[in-house]
Order: structure tokens, then C-alpha cells, then sequence
């Protein structure tokens, strides 16, 4: 789980990023007639030539709808589908098939666990455990079916670096809590939890753990068996794959004690009137015609990352994140939000008298794309005192010149506003 | 690239600065809150009539140099105005800064409003320079819920 501890003794793994971003197109493409400096990765990473050309062939050369016909085009279609289940399987070293579930992405995902599962483990007066540091995402599919059930959801606070305190995070595993669920890596604050010890501490308590890892699985290589995740959601489209599709893990224990999400095709074995048998795992989670051209554009994309050293990846993101951390702390009147010991590529700031919005403004005006805003996360505002951040967000693409026009632009802000 | 001088002018850096009539009004007839929830900015506006005219005008709040500046430079062109004027303005500026302002706007109404012409080349940014507008038209067609941009 920490190649960078273990390659610190080695040579240091390098990514050749000239030749990953003679693979992304829209790297090429300019903005207010300036070369494009995309920083908004952990809204969306881009997509590689690969991951394009691997969806357009499909529509070109394959489609047809999966699991139902004879014909050579259906079987060749369910073929590539089920292939990618394999893909997503070893990507995040899961024991079987059985157990990956194709979604919309981590939203859904997080929905289907909360309809499905919790309303089967909770009584009114039971708790679901969450921390301060989550997107809403992971915030409100609990609130809803809390709001159902009669269960309550409590929070674990977090710390001025934005840590989640794990003293306090094993206190407030009570016998009442049914279900734990957190971030792997802060899409606001850019904290990476400490999982796998707080997957052990809930174990202890028999309590299962859902982790939301849409920020974990571009940045490091995950193994949901060694983290000792019961259930991890996660979108390809923040790793270099497709919008509208990704995964949801769950070990087949829970799945297969878990009511249907949704009702439709593909998710039964046989339908009457009087009575519905459901469909094995993992399709009884998997209703209606599915985006089989996400799938297989998730494939491509877990191909395309796969070919890369992960190792690599995180030090070349941990570097960039330094040199840009430095280079914050020289603009004056900068703020960092988020200053955990472990961190990913991500990176929110304020500057002192000057409204993010205004910084993004002027910041695009010069062709750089950063986030601004609440990042889905108003709570992490709230807890930093915020309306809103700059958050730049680094993928396997970027570069330190970009971080150098990242201070130009920032400089130029000072300037606009004196 | 559009020079974003041409957005932050002179005037708006000043009125972001130094915001005028930026004070809670004890004795308001009326306020409204202001929000948009995509940026976060919220301000709150309080508006004193006389019979029509608006005898006074003051905000609080925070946001984003174009909301806070539009506010302020709102404040001072509405006191003292009549309802009906006041809405007339808000139609004109609304064109204004969505850029549909080529006919009936009179330039010596549009005065300080003018430096929000750069507005209507950031479509993204249209809805910070609105929102204290949006809220003066809600209050002044009473309406009693507060006002979003969404
Ligand atoms: C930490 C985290 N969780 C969940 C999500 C939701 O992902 P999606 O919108 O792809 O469902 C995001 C994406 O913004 C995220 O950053």
C-alpha cells in the first residue's frame, strides 16, 4: 500500500510525461489562445487517445446490447463487457468477479449500498459513522436512508491539518454503529486516510466499511483485500476513463445477503407475475441495459494505467505536489487548506483578501483550469472558516513548468488586486 | 486573451475594497438574503422606502469582488430613486452584463454601471454581478423568500 516508503531505498521510478501527454489530445488544444494548463484533475482527469479510440471502435465495430443474443455482435459485446469486470477485478485485487459491480460511478455506487444494504443491518437508534472530511456523495445517501430507517448519522470531527483523529474515530465506534464509511482521499483537503488501520478498528467491532476511493484509485495502487474493505466505490472518470460508468466492490458475504437496488432486465433469472427470481451476483445488482461503452472505455483506461509503473505515478504526483506547496507558501497572503503529513495531489488554498472565484477567473484568463468553490464538500468549508477554495489537482500529465505558470498567474492575481 | 483588466476595472477593485453603504440598517423596512450557492457568496440586503422612493439602501455579506462591487455600486444609484425606476435600472444593467445592450440603455443613466460592460465577456461570471440586483427586484416585487441564482 505505500510503494513510496518502499521504493525511498531504490532508484527512483520516473514517469516519461512528455510521452503520456503525446497520448492525451485535448493537452495539445489552447485556451484564450494560451497552451492549456489543466489543474482540475480531481474533477475530472482527461481521457488518453486509447480510451477514445476504444469506445468509438466499440460503437463502430461491436455494439449491441449484452446478455441476450445469439448473434456474433452480442456475444462479442458481452465478451468485451465482461472482460473489463476481469480488468477492474485485478485493478483492485478483488477475489472474484462476483464481487465488482458496474455503476454510474461513486455516487451510485454509494447509493446502491445505502438502499441496499443498510436498511437490512440498521434499527432505529443505530449509527452510521462518517467523517468531516467528506464530499456530499458521502454524506447524503446516509442522511436519506437514516431519514428512513430511524438511524443516526454521526461524524467524526477533523483536525486543523485536516486529519480525521483516529483516537477519536475509535471512539466514536459504538455497538450501536452499523456501518462505517469514509474517503480514501479527500477530494477537498487532499488527506489520505490512514485505511487499513481504521478498517482494523472497525473490524475489531465487527462493524463493515464502505470507502469512497473516486480520489484513491488514479493516485495509488489499491487492494481492497489488503485494505480489508467490505465495500469501495469508485469513477472512471477520474482515472482516465469514460464519465457515467464505474465500479462498485463488495465482498459476495454482503452482497449476496443484500436486497436488489433496482428492478429490470438483466438483474432476474425468471419473472412471473406472482414471483421474481433474482439473477446472481454480480447482475442482480446490474438492472436494465447497462453503458457498455463506459465499460469499456473503464477497461481501456485500467489497461492504459496498468502499463504505467504506479509506483512512478505517485512520486512523480508527490513531487508535483511539493514543488507546488513551496510554491504557495512564497505568494503572499496565501492560506493552505488541508495540510495532512499524507496527502495526494491535491491542493486548496485561499488567498487573504481575494475571493477564489475572482483567482479562477483571472487564473483562466491565462489558460490554467482550477477548481474553485465548495467542491462538493461545505462542510470541510465550514469546518476551515471558507466559502469556497482554489484547489489544483495533479495527474500522471502534468509537469513542473505547469506549476511555474500556476505562479505566474498567481502573481498576476496579486497584481490585478494590488 | 481578453485582458482581465478589462473585468477587475479600476472602479470595482475600488468598490470591492471599500464597499459603500456596507452596514446592517437597524431601521429597514425590508431585507432580503441574497445566496449563490455555486460560489457561496451571500449577501444581505436591507432597502428603507418612502412611500416609492427608496430613502435608503445598505448591504452586508461577502462574495467575490464582481458581487460585492455590483452591490456597492447598486447602493449608490438606487438611493433615492422611485420603484419603478429602480426595476427599469435592474432591465437595463441585466442587459448590460449579458451583453444585449446595444439599444435602449441612456448613457447618462448607465454611468457608473458602465464599468460592468467587461461582465458580459465571462459568461461564468454574470451571475456574481446579478445577484444584489436579483435580490433589489425580489424586494422590491415583495417577495418574500430569499433569493438563489439557481
Ligand atoms: C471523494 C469523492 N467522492 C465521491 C465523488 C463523486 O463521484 P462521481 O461524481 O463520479 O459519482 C467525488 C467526485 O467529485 C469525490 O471526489
Amino acid at each position: 500500500m505505500s510503494p513510496r516508503a518502499d521504493t525511498a531505498t531504490m532508484a527512483k521510478p520516473s514517469l516519461d510525461v512528455n510521452r503520456i501527454r503525446s497520448d492525451f489530445p485535448i493537452l495539445s488544444r489552447t485556451v484564450h489562445a494560451l497552451p492549456l494548463v489543466y489543474l482540475d484533475n480531481a474533477a475530472t482527469t482527461q481521457k488518453p487517445e486509447s480510451v477514445i479510440d476504444a469506445m468509438s471502435t466499440y460503437y463502430r465495430s461491436v455494439n449491441s446490447n449484452i446478455h441476450r443474443g445469439v448473434h456474433a455482435l452480442s456475444e462479442e459485446a458481452t465478451e468485451a463487457y465482461e472482460n473489463v469486470r476481469e480488468l477492474a477485478r485485478q485493478f483492485i485485487n478483488a477475489a472474484s468477479t462476483r464481487e465488482i459491480i458496474f455503476v454510474r460511478g461513486t455516487t451510485e455506487g454509494i447509493n446502491l449500498v445505502a438502499s441496499a444494504f443498510v436498511p437490512t443491518i440498521v434499527q432505529p437508534g443505530d449509527e452510521i459513522l462518517i467523517t468531516g472530511l467528506e464530499h456530499h456523495s458521502n454524506i447524503v445517501p446516509w442522511q436519506l436512508v437514516c431519514g428512513q430507517t430511524g438511524a443516526t448519522l454521526r461524524v467524526v470531527p477533523i483536525s486543523d491539518e485536516g486529519e480525521v483523529r483516529i483516537d477519536e474515530f475509535a471512539r466514536k465506534l459504538t455497538p450501536r454503529t452499523k456501518l462505517v464509511a469514509i474517503a480514501h482521499v479527500s477530494n477537498a483537503l487532499g488527506t489520505v486516510n490512514p485505511m487499513k488501520s481504521m478498517v482494523a478498528h472497525a473490524h475489531e467491532r465487527g462493524i463493515p466499511v464502505l470507502i469512497d476511493g473516486a480520489q484513491a484509485v488514479p493516485h495509488i495502487q489499491v487492494d481492497v483485500r489488503d485494505l480489508g474493505a467490505d465495500f469501495y466505490a469508485f469513477s472512471a472518470h477520474k482515472m482516465y476513463g469514460p464519465t457515467g460508468v464505474g465500479v462498485l466492490y463488495g465482498k459476495v458475504e454482503l452482497l449476496e445477503r443484500m436486497t436488489p437496488y433496482q428492478g429490470g432486465g438483466d438483474m432476474i433469472k425468471s419473472v412471473s407475475f406472482e414471483r421474481t427470481t433474482y439473477n446472481d451476483l454480480p447482475y442482480k445488482f446490474e438492472a436494465g441495459t447497462p453503458n457498455i461503452a463506459g465499460v469499456i472505455g473503464l477497461g481501456e483506461a485500467i489497461r492504459y494505467l496498468s502499463r504505467l509503473d504506479r509506483a512512478a505515478i505517485e512520486h512523480h504526483e508527490h513531487e508535483l505536489l511539493e514543488q507546488c506547496t513551496s510554491m504557495l507558501k512564497e505568494i503572499e497572503g496565501v492560506r493552505l487548506i488541508g495540510t495532512a503529513r499524507e496527502k495526494a495531489g491535491v491542493i486548496s488554498f485561499v488567498i487573504e483578501g481575494i475571493h477564489p472565484h475572482d483567482i479562477g477567473t483571472i487564473l483562466d484568463q491565462q489558460g490554467i483550469a482550477v477548481r474553485t468553490g465548495h467542491h462538493c464538500a461545505q462542510p470541510v468549508m465550514e469546518r476551515f472558516g471558507v466559502p469556497a477554495t482554489v484547489r489544483a489537482s495533479f495527474a500522471i500529465y502534468n509537469t513542473a513548468e505547469e506549476i511555474d505558470r500556476l505562479k505566474t498567474g498567481l502573481l498576476k492575481v496579486r497584481e490585478v488586486f494590488g | 486573451m481578453t485582458d482581465v483588466r478589462a473585468l477587475y476595472q479600476e472602479v470595482i477593485l475600488d468598490h470591492n475594497k471599500n464597499p459603500r453603504n456596507f452596514r446592517v440598517m437597524e431601521d429597514a423596512d425590508q431585507f432580503l438574503e441574497g445566496y449563490n450557492p455555486l460560489c457561496g457568496d451571500r449577501y444581505v440586503l436591507y432597502l428603507r422606502m418612502n412611500g416609492e422612493t427608496i430613502s435608503d439602501v445598505s448591504f452586508t455579506g461577502s462574495g467575490c469582488a464582481i458581487s460585492k462591487a455590483s452591490a456597492s455600486v447598486m447602493s449608490t444609484i438606487v438611493k433615492g430613486r422611485k420603484r419603478e425606476e429602480a426595476l427599469r435600472l435592474f432591465e437595463q444593467f441585466h442587459d448590460l452584463v449579458t451583453g444585449h445592450n446595444d439599444s435602449h440603455i441612456h448613457p447618462e443613466n448607465l454611468g457608473r454601471l458602465a464599468v460592468f460592460a467587461g461582465v458580459s465577456e465571462f459568461p461564468a461570471r454574470v451571475k456574481c454581478a446579478s445577484l444584489a440586483w436579483h435580490t433589489l427586484k425580489a424586494i422590491l416585487q415583495e417577495q418574500k423568500t430569499a433569493v438563489t441564482t439557481e
